[in-house]
């Protein structure tokens, strides 16, 4: 093999890496998107909000002289429960308006989360504590630093507890019993209002930890942050097939792998720009995702 | 103070265009789109390019009038691009797929150095006013209006209403989307290309998805599918964040936390809009007893 080939297959290594790791974040996010939208349909546009407040509960949690291992689970617990009072006291009186409604005060929360942010925090980016020393790793020409490693294996063990949690306890159960039919999980004695809280709060902890694992990879948190990685992780769970699971996991790795592809082999400035194309490529191949099947419509 | 409300003035009208626009497709239609701005942005940076690429000998008012059928037919080329693939879609897949187009419009912008890119495209000249402004608003209003009461409004109307129905009632439901959003894309253009030659200078960042998202709220505040609500609701969103800027130092720096919970709190109480599905007829109030307005 020459020497440039070889320099090509090191570089795709790289790309891959790469993409796998900011993939597995947008898988992250996606699957709060997607748990939301298959219990109540609902597109909420503030799931990006949730990761940005999971970034910032963990960055003064590790500024406040917290270790890491602590600080994780404080950001997801805390942004759990803000998703829970956004839900109760937004979201549920609003249920049963319709779909339009739901989506505009989605769209209103997002917007109030990120002004309330810029004007409490400060509208400026603050550099995030390094809560562990960078070391790198070399496999070749393949660089990989200790930051990624933790970011995909963080990212693997809440995967494999999200599985575990909806297939094989009793609110997993539940959970898709309510989105599978909301009025007949009423009526075998589900409480769907705890179910749905309960759904908010896991989907909003998931987006925390990405919030903090971002912080870390990027080094730097602000108040806009979750506007850009919201939108992707929808796409991403647009792509998978949205409201389901595995979808989000797929459709967030493939959108991060073509990103840090295109990034890398052509032009930075149509990184955001491909993810949309693929988006619209998939839809019009399968306008279901990836993952999700056809329905025929019935009247 | 007077130039202020003048330039709010003017940027109502545009957000009028715009809102109604919407209307055709989202309200009227039903079909959920997200990309407005797209279509807004391919409109100002035609015309614009044609007034300062073309440089005809004519008077600038002729040349506003030309840009503006110019971007209005841009717009429309653009809306049947993306509408003859999208509008296979439905809901929320539909939705998805309009912001992405929106989205790719504008980094296809930013990437092109001929009109700016990520600069910004200035130099356009400064032609419309508030005469031109305002006579376009009346005419989007008047051709919107005349498309939703006459036989293809109909057909349009009932697509929103049951597409399925529609379909089996011998509707060519495809064809008359494509029309609602193909027209719907050519207004935005149009006020588009007002927009430009107010400003005088564009800049992709003001194209964006937070854009669109602001076009559709005005819609659905003022009532999804009425078009005196979208009128209505343009005005609002348009004075709100002014209105709060000058009452002081303390709201003006909540202004915006202000705004999202004034528009949460209103979806709580009235979730489907100021107006619903009703119209505000000034005519009728004109009209003889016992005469059907």
């Amino acid at each position: 093999m020459s020497e440039d080939t070889m320099y090509f297959f090191w570089d795709l290594g790289q790309y891959l890496l790469n993409g796998l790791t900011q993939g597995s974040i947008y898988a992250l996010i996606a699957l709060g998107y997607t748990m939301v939208y298959g219990i109540i349909k609902l597109i909420n546009f503030a799931h990006g909000e949730f990761y940005m407040i999971g970034g910032f509960i963990g960055y003064y949690c590790i500024m406040g002289g917290m270790p890491l291992y602590m600080a994780f689970p404080v950001a997801m617990l805390g942004s759990g429960v803000i998703a829970v009072i956004v839900e109760k006291i937004v979201y549920r009186p609003i249920r049963s308006a319709g779909r339009i409604p739901a989506l505009i005060t989605a769209l209103g929360t997002s917007l109030f989360f990120q002004y309330t942010g810029q004007l409490i925090i400060g509208a400026d980016s603050k550099a995030f504590p390094t809560a562990i020393e960078q070391k790198m790793w070399f496999f070749g020409e393949i660089m990989i630093s200790n930051i990624q490693v933790i970011i995909l294996v963080t990212t693997f063990i809440l995967m494999i507890f999200l599985w575990w949690l909806v297939n094989r306890t009793r609110i997993g159960k539940a959970m898709k019993a309510t989105s599978y039919n909301h009025d007949a999980a009423e009526l075998m004695g589900i409480d769907t209002n705890k179910i749905i809280s309960f759904t908010f709060f896991v989907g909003a902890s998931m987006a925390g930890a990405a919030g903090v694992l971002v912080g870390m990879y990027y080094s730097t948190v602000e108040p806009m942050m979750g506007l850009i990685p919201g939108l992707k992780a929808f796409i991403a769970a647009v792509l998978g097939g949205i409201g389901i699971i595995p979808g989000a996991v797929i459709g967030g790795l493939t959108l991060g792998v073509a990103e840090n592809l295109v990034v890398g082999f052509w032009e930075s400035t149509y990184r955001d720009g491909i993810a949309f194309l693929i988006l619209i490529l998939i839809l019009l191949v399968k306008p279901a995702g990836i993952l999700g099947k056809n329905r025929k419509e019935k009247v | 103070m007077l130039e202020l409300l003048l330039h709010l003035t003017i940027l109502s009208g545009i957000n009028i265009i715009l809102a109604v626009s919407l209307n055709l497709i989202n309200g009227i239609c039903g079909q959920f789109s997200l990309g407005h701005a797209g279509f807004w942005a391919v409109g100002a940076y035609s015309a614009a390019a044609f007034t300062v690429y073309a440089q005809l000998p004519v008077p600038p008012e002729v040349n506003l009038i030309i840009g503006c059928f110019i971007g209005f037919i841009a717009a429309s080329v653009a809306g049947l691009i993306i509408g003859v693939p999208c509008l296979r879609l439905r809901g929320d897949y539909l939705a998805i797929a309009t912001l992405g187009f929106g989205e790719i419009i504008r980094i296809i912008i930013m990437n092109t150095d001929s009109i700016g890119g990520p600069r910004g495209f200035s130099g356009i000249p400064k032609i419309s006013n508030i005469f031109w402004v305002y006579l376009f608003v009346a005419i989007t209003i008047i051709i919107i209006a005349n498309i939703m009461r006459g036989t293809h409004g109909r057909a349009i109307i009932s697509i929103r209403e049951d597409e399925i129905a529609a379909d089996s009632m011998g509707i060519y439901t495809f064809k008359y989307k494509t029309m609602a959003f193909v027209i719907g894309a050519g207004f935005a253009g149009t006020a588009g290309s007002l927009y430009a030659h107010y400003t005088q200078f564009l800049h992709p960042n003001g194209f964006t998805f937070m854009m669109s998202v602001i076009i559709l709220l005005m819609v659905i505040l003022g009532g999804l599918g009425s078009i005196t609500g979208s009128i209505v609701g343009a005005i609002i969103l348009t004075l709100l964040p002014e209105v709060l800027r000058l009452m002081g130092e303390t709201i003006s720096e909540w202004r915006m936390v202000i705004y999202s919970v004034l528009l949460i709190t209103l979806m709580l109480l009235r979730p489907g809009g100021i107006f619903g599905k009703h119209e505000f007829n000034p005519l009728k109030y004109f009209k003889k007893k016992g005469e059907v307005a």
